[in-house]
């Protein structure tokens, strides 16, 4: 039997506590242990992005991060971010702009959008479409619908967060 | 997923070299490397796994005595986000940013990408042509002692380095370059983004017009581990960048290196690729 590791850590703003084995990954942990289901398994190895997730303010590829690493750390899915008001604003700018197909890539993209936009929300303003094409290069949309996603990230009203 | 014993968490390098003096530890960092090596059954893992991410003296980047030094936890991220790494060791800065994507540069590390020794390793040739050092800890005799190996010596082949089961890898050091040195780094995949080098280069040295000294070229994915190309290297020294030393550098190089065939490209495609790609630096450089 592998080791377990008993974690205490802040998941989308509440404290949690959980033991888990010392391999697993923090993608499995989210979906499988703590039933948030919105973290989508693509790849596995850090390709696809569909697994993005914030640790203490940083998006981080879930399935590439040991669950036992969250330990003291501030986590946030995408049903955290839901709440946010930048959350909110994404999720009007991905639907007026029919920026999701068939939808898995897009909690992924959601969380790297949030990233990119306060990242240059300090003082920067807001992302170009060139900045939006690299901070999102890390995120694989298999239904190629890159236009409307740039066009729906261009399209958030930062200063209304 | 494979079994492991004991998981450690140390605070302190203290605390880590101690627990390394078992010899039987897998080291964590970031982890981009050791999950999918992990997944796919092709890293051994060692009883205990010790996640060094707690460690905050492994973090950092410091000049001092003419020496920067970058903490083995400092991330791909941090060195992006670093006025001294972008202004005197733009090699390393161009290389960070064509390191894979953002949330892998959030989370690998430097120590990580040197330790996984891949022939392809970004940050391995601008680190060569800086000449860099890596510092190694270990506790052998109940207090901790350091080793400084240049990272040429450390590099032994795919996945292989000189790190002895007990030792730690804690920082890399690079030598502050003389005045005019210039430095740039170039990166052949299929797409930006997440690939794997077909070839990388990276160049190093003090220019003084169209004149290059002290010069340093390293190739990346052309041997067991990245390289150094001594040949082309004397072919530029003390030269000026005109035409015909161009393209003696540029076939130079070509045939200095012997790459293997593999998915990503042939052997005959990765030597076309290092004289024309070397070329393009150098005329880059010499009108820079």
């Amino acid at each position: 039997m592998s080791a377990t590791v008993e974690i205490a850590f802040t998941l989308n703003g509440v404290a949690t506590q959980i033991q888990v084995p010392a391999t697993l990954s923090t993608l499995e942990m989210l979906r499988v242990r703590l039933g948030l289901t919105g973290t989508k398994y693509g790849c596995g190895e850090g390709e696809c992005g569909a697994c993005t997730i914030r640790v203490d303010g940083l998006t981080l590829n879930s399935c590439l991060m040991f669950a036992a690493d969250c330990d003291g750390r501030d986590v946030t899915t995408i049903e955290g971010l839901a709440a946010t008001p930048t959350g909110e604003a994404l999720k009007e700018a991905f639907t007026a702009n029919g920026a999701v197909q068939c939808g898995f890539c897009t909690p992924g993209l959601v969380m790297q959008a949030s990233h990119l936009l306060e990242r240059h929300g300090h003082g920067h303003g807001h992302p170009g479409p060139e900045e939006i094409k690299r901070g999102i290069e890390g995120n694989l949309c298999r239904c190629t619908g890159y236009s409307k996603v740039i066009e729906a990230i261009a399209a958030v009203d930062v200063s209304a967060k | 997923m494979p079994d492991i014993a004991t998981y450690a968490a140390p605070r302190s390098l203290e605390q880590a070299v101690e627990l390394l003096r078992s010899g039987a530890v897998t080291i964590l960092a970031g982890g981009t490397d050791l999950m999918v090596q992990a997944q796919a059954g092709k890293a051994k893992f060692n009883p205990t796994l010790m996640n060094i991410r707690r460690i905050p003296e492994l973090s950092g980047i410091v000049e001092s005595g003419g020496v920067v030094r970058i903490g083995a936890l400092t991330t791909v991220t941090d060195l992006l986000d670093s006025a001294l790494i972008r202004q005197r060791f733009s090699a390393l800065w161009q290389a960070c940013d064509q390191f894979a994507s953002d949330q892998i540069r959030n989370a690998a590390t430097i120590g990580g990408n040197i330790c996984n020794a891949s022939p392809a390793g970004d940050t391995l040739v601008p680190l060569l042509v800086l000449d860099a050092r890596v510092v190694l800890a270990g506790k052998p005799n109940g207090s901790v002692t350091r080793r400084t190996l240049p990272l040429a010596e450390f590099l032994l082949g795919p996945g292989r380095t000189a790190r002895k089961p007990t030792e730690l890898l804690e920082a890399v050091e690079i030598p502050v370059p003389p005045a005019g040195f210039v430095s740039a780094f170039f990166k052949f995949g299929t797409r930006p983004a997440l690939d794997v080098a077909v070839i990388a280069i990276s160049l190093g040295a003090v220019r003084n017009g169209r004149t290059l000294t002290g010069v340093r070229v390293g190739f990346g994915a052309v041997a067991p581990t990245p390289i150094r190309a001594p040949a082309t290297e004397a072919i530029l020294e003390g030269c000026t960048l005109d035409d015909a030393t161009i393209a003696a550098a540029a076939a130079a190089a070509a045939s200095e290196v012997h790459p293997i065939s593999d998915v990503r490209a042939s052997d005959w495609y990765r030597r076309e690729l290092i004289g024309n790609m070397l070329r393009r630096m150098l005329d880059h450089v010499g009108n820079g």
